[in-house]
């Protein structure tokens, strides 16, 4: 059975819902599966829970899906960038579940290594520790002396993850600073759909340069010409 | 008169060692890089998943691929490596990183840490910040002494924590403060910015220290 498709309106067909949940990978506007969430916009879909780090910049990435108010509830770390965004939540019609980001990662990292619950320091004495069972480790030489909060594994109907190279497996490498959430994101969906820049043959990528197995990824699409943007260019002159 | 900016930077830049590993957050913290002594290693981590960061590319070798927390665009060195997001915080939560230095909106004398929220005005989010400041061994906060005229040392935070005694010293642009995290000793005051006196720095603080130059 092939994993690739010849477009992103197929590669999502039939695994959309209203209410959905869906994680998009990326950091900011770098290794963003932005085909595939043009795709999301196109379908109308509507409630989604979305998963992410960051919620795209205006009318960019996840920034298109606040303007279509296709959005019902965002899970991230930081959406500093989105004016549409903090307009949508200060006026009550956007929820957001903050998390830090480590905590972000981890949570996906464990839904999808079936772990429903792990504890960390991170965030006690917080509003993010509010409600949250809290736990000390008195007998252990690591974790004695301070407290830790309980954190929940994460898990979304649909992953939306860019890759650099992927082939016809699902096999896929990710490149630089690109990789961020996208390799815990591709484990912790029912299905994961990635987008990759270049598309070859099982047998062509190095096994041990895998950095996502292909079990993980059920749908390919081939985007060799994607816009990559950049938030902030920041450059120095050639003669300092 | 008191520190600038890129003196404040200067001073932060004093608390690297050499084979540290670091993590600098966005605004003044950025600046420490320029100030690494000659012949000091020091590796940069920045947490969207790479350790080794290097300088801003020269102009046209910009890479959309290759950016820092602060979503700016960065180079590599040859001791650079690539991870992903859980990879990087596993390095911080797991005190493998040496030392943290960022920026913030207030700091207490017991340590706590207010860098992510206004209630009811600003919505960005708290980004790894919370998770730095609970696992980096060693943190220090680099900010104005002062925010429209309110000191930004004070008893206790009254904006939302990032962390609640995670902070080991606070360097402002009036001088320098040390903070035992454990809160078994008072806070202290331990460096005068240039040409800034005790009365000045005691009229601009909320916070109760101790003076020990």
């Amino acid at each position: 059975m092939g994993k690739v498709y010849s477009d992103a309106t197929a590669a999502l067909a039939g695994i959309l819902k209203d209410g959905m949940t869906i994680m998009a990978g990326g950091f900011g506007l770098c290794g963003v599966a932005e085909t595939l969430v043009d795709a999301i916009k196109e379908s109308g879909v509507k409630n989604l829970t979305v998963i992410s780090n960051n919620a795209g910049v205006d009318g960019i990435h996840l920034g298109k899906l606040l303007e279509t108010r296709q959005i019902k509830k965002m899970i991230s770390s930081y959406v500093g960038e989105n004016k549409i965004f903090a307009q949508q939540y200060l006026a009550g019609e956007l929820e957001l579940e903050f998390t830090p980001q480590g905590t972000l990662s981890e949570r996906i990292r464990a839904g999808g290594a079936g772990i429903p619950a792990f504890f960390t320091a991170t965030g006690v004495g917080t509003v993010i520790a509010e409600g949250k069972e809290v736990r000390e480790f008195p007998n252990s030489p690591r974790f004695a002396g301070r407290k830790y909060i309980m954190e929940t594994g994460l898990w979304a109907d649909v992953a939306l993850v860019h890759a650099w190279k992927g082939d016809t497996e699902g096999n896929l490498v990710y490149r630089k600073t690109a990789r961020n959430f996208n390799p815990m994101m591709a484990t912790a969906a029912t299905v994961t759909v990635a987008q990759v820049e270049n598309l070859v043959q099982a047998g062509e990528i190095e096994p041990d340069q895998i950095h996502t197995p292909g079990i993980y990824v059920k749908r390919l699409l081939h985007v060799p010409n994607v816009i990559k943007r950049i938030e902030n260019r920041t450059t120095r002159k050639r003669n300092s | 008169m008191a520190w600038t900016r890129e003196e404040m930077a200067a001073r932060a830049a004093k608390e690297l060692k050499d084979g540290f590993y670091v993590n600098l957050g966005i605004g003044i913290p950025t600046l420490v890089s320029n100030y690494i002594p000659e012949g000091m290693t020091v590796a940069l981590q920045s947490e969207n998943g790479m350790m080794g960061m290097g300088p801003f590319p020269y102009e046209g070798e910009e890479d959309p691929d290759l950016i820092n927390a602060g979503k700016q665009t960065v180079t590599e060195l040859p001791i650079t490596s690539y991870f992903s997001s859980a990879d990087s915080f596993a390095m911080i939560r797991g005190g493998h990183i040496d030392l943290s230095i960022l920026g913030a909106m207030q700091v207490a004398q017991n340590g706590d840490l207010a860098n992510w929220m206004i209630p009811g005005k600003m919505v960005k989010g708290m980004g790894g910040a919370m998770d730095l400041v609970a696992g980096v061994k060693k943190v220090v906060v680099v900010m104005e002494h002062e925010a429209k005229g309110e000191s930004k040392l004070l008893k206790q935070c009254n904006l939302p924590l990032t962390g609640a005694g995670v902070v080991d010293m606070v360097i402002t642009d009036l001088g320098v403060f040390a903070i035992d995290r454990s809160g078994k000793a008072p806070m202290k005051l331990i460096e005068l910015a240039t040409g800034v006196t005790l009365d000045e720095i005691k009229a601009k603080t909320d916070a109760e220290y101790v003076v020990a130059l």
